[in-house]
């Protein structure tokens, strides 16, 4: 009698182990699949061009960062234009969607849905349909091939999305903080910076982080509007693209420094990216 | 120092429901400590928040020291509250939480830092703590936190939303002291709402009880306790509540137990004048006295125990009694209570039964 039950819950155990193995299995399969590319393509940087496309794929052969040093050699600039449209639409972003986000939770204005239902529904246009204004816009007002030109872009790109998750954040605050603050004799503004914004700091964080990843990655709108003034690092990735001949190598390279910025600052933020993120579902 | 008026004060949250606070008026006057007392959903919390200031004010005024308030924003009406939860800014230190109000009305850093550490003396708040942040603090530190930060702004009027409900029985019971004594000596009117009567009662000069919005009766602890208006601040005030049963009029009183309860004549002649057949009864269970059984004694009810509750020092016995209906509770000398089962004799006092209207909940007094 005991045997048997003992052998059920045997059977019930192994049950378990193997569910939890297969998911598991699952997972690292996925893993593996979704990493393999950028394994690849961290390995072949490292290659002589001669080596980067064999078939078989080479696995032995002396790393160089002579790729590297191509790239960086020419990259420069393009850095720099990535780097200020980035940092500068991600502040202004920030310094405009606060306020906006602001007026849709704590204290909505008259028909807050129709203003959220705005901001999001400029997302929904393709952004082709746009760019033949865009253009003759930006060439009216000649700010054409310029960064100031990719940081408004960039700001109205990212500010949707945005003020939809700085008011979700500010939803999280609990009412009473708001009341108590009013009693306290601070005005809207004191409300916002001094009560509202410390509380909501990790989701800022993950918001500008989140700003800060698609402004970097942005192709289309740099691509039609800059030339080399402004010309940004995913310009010069398609730059690389080879027209003929192999230059493998020296695309993965280029692709890995466009790449690593992200992965840092995805990286360090981690922890307050899951927290920001996640915020509203912990109490 | 001021003192607080409500006015015919209504506050209605959606048209075509019943109002939360229904034209309250009522006067708390200056350094006294008003209790707002009812079970949830009677309106006290709206009423002690149409005072902030944080709900408007539909029919009616709210006066602060003979200032009409009632379009004044929350700020401006010198007024400090503590909330249930303590509301406490997370990502500022205590200093800081206590001190925000005063860096708002731009008083200097020293004079704040000041008043931020008398404040602290005076809730026995160790100033080690003072540059902590509220995670890091206990409840009960918590709390006194809260209470710091209304009493650093030495407002007119303290508002306070059930402070003690977040705290474990035996801190609220050292708080709930704690605060009236420090009020007494602050001497600041404090409007305090709780759900729980006991607080009331221990905590009030004066207690209002509300019911749906309305104020039932608003006296001090012990006229409610022996002069309840009607059957709910009755069944509400005291612990364990009064006994209520409706009975039916007999000669000379109402039957109960076995035996004719009398009712003092003034009782019975506005029974009479109303032409009630049946009257609702109630008894505090502390008035319901053990006799031996069979002593001669009139008015009494005979009933056989159904359970014991130990409290330490007395007992409440659960009777049903002889006739039947509800069982009533008697509350009686721990030291030897009869056993479940056993059969007792209570005895009440005349003056100690009151007598309400079974319609209208409404006391029949001399």
């Amino acid at each position: 009698m005991s045997a048997v039950t003992a052998r059920r819950a045997d059977v019930g155990r192994s049950r378990a182990w193997m569910g939890t193995m297969g998911w598991g299995v699952l997972a690292w399969v996925l893993a593996i699949a979704f990493f393999l590319p950028v394994l690849w393509m961290a390995i072949t940087a490292f290659k002589p061009e001669s080596a980067a496309e064999t078939w078989p794929p080479k696995f032995v052969f002396s790393p160089t960062l002579a790729e590297f040093r191509l790239v960086l050699s020419g990259a420069g600039p393009y850095l720099t234009h990535s780097l200020v449209a980035t940092v500068g639409s991600t502040i202004l972003v920030l310094i405009l969607g606060v306020p906006a986000a602001y007026a849709l939770s704590a204290h909505p204005i008259r028909r807050w849905r129709d203003g959220l239902f705005f901001f999001i529904s400029t997302k929904m246009l393709p952004i082709v349909a746009a760019i033949g204004p865009l253009y003759v816009l930006a060439l009216r007002t000649h700010l054409l091939d310029s960064t100031t030109l990719l940081i408004i872009l960039y700001t109205a790109m990212n500010l949707p999305l945005a003020i939809w998750m700085i008011r979700s954040f500010m939803l999280e605050v609990p009412g009473e903080l708001l009341e108590a603050a009013r009693l306290d004799g601070a005005g809207r503004f004191r409300e916002m910076t001094s009560v509202i914004l410390p509380v909501i700091s990790p989701g800022l964080v993950s918001t500008a982080l989140i700003c800060v990843i698609f402004a970097w990655n942005e192709l289309f709108l740099a691509l039609n509007l800059t030339v080399t003034s402004a010309a940004t690092l995913p310009m010069y990735l398609i730059s690389s693209v080879p027209q003929e001949g192999l230059y493998i190598a020296h695309l993965s390279a280029a692709a890995l420094v466009a790449s690593v910025p992200v992965i840092i600052v995805g990286w360090i933020a981690q922890r307050s990216l899951v927290r920001g993120l996640s915020m509203g579902a912990i109490k | 120092m001021a003192n607080v008026k409500y006015m015919g004060a209504t506050r209605v949250y959606a048209k075509g429901m019943p109002p939360a606070v229904d034209a309250l008026d009522l006067v708390v006057s200056d350094g006294e400590f008003m209790v707002l007392v009812g079970p949830s959903g009677s309106g006290k919390t709206t009423a002690l928040r149409m005072l902030a200031g944080l709900e408007p004010i539909d029919r009616g005024h709210v006066e602060i020291g003979d200032r009409d308030v009632t379009s004044v924003p929350p700020k401006d009406r010198d007024i400090a509250m503590v909330f249930q939860n303590y509301a406490l800014y997370p990502q500022k230190s205590v200093a800081e939480n206590m001190g925000f109000a005063l860096k708002m009305q731009g008083v200097p850093k020293a004079d704040r830092d000041r008043r931020v550490a008398e404040a602290a003396r005076l809730l026995d708040l160790d100033t080690k703590l003072l540059s902590r942040k509220p995670k890091q603090l206990s409840g009960g530190q918590r709390q006194r936190v809260a209470m710091g930060r209304a009493i650093v702004r030495e407002p007119k009027v303290f508002l306070m939303d059930e402070p003690l409900s977040n705290l474990d029985a035996k801190l609220r019971v050292q708080t709930r002291s704690q605060i009236a004594e420090l009020q007494r000596r602050l001497g600041i009117t404090t409007v305090y709402v709780t759900h729980d009567q006991v607080e009331a009662m221990t905590m009030g000069h004066r207690v209002a009880v509300l019911r749906d919005g309305q104020l039932q009766q608003c006296a001090s602890p012990r006229e409610l306790y022996e002069n309840p208006v009607n059957q709910f601040v009755a069944g509400f005030i005291g612990s364990p509540a009064m006994n209520l049963q409706t009975v039916q009029v007999a000669d000379g009183g109402v039957r109960l137990g076995g035996s004719v309860l009398p009712l003092p004549g003034a009782v019975r002649a506005a029974a009479a004048k109303a032409d009630l057949k049946e009257l609702t009864v109630g008894i505090r269970p502390e008035h319901m006295h053990l006799v031996a059984t069979g002593a001669d004694v009139t008015a009494e009810l005979r009933g056989e125990v159904m359970l014991v509750e130990e409290l330490g020092a007395d007992a409440l016995l659960h009777v049903r009694l002889s006739e039947g209906g509800t069982p009533v509770v008697a509350r009686t000398e721990g030291r030897r209570p009869p056993a479940q089962g056993e059969a007792v004799t209570l005895h009440v006092q005349t003056q100690d039964i009151f007598a309400f209207d079974p319609s209208t909940g409404a006391r029949l007094a001399d």
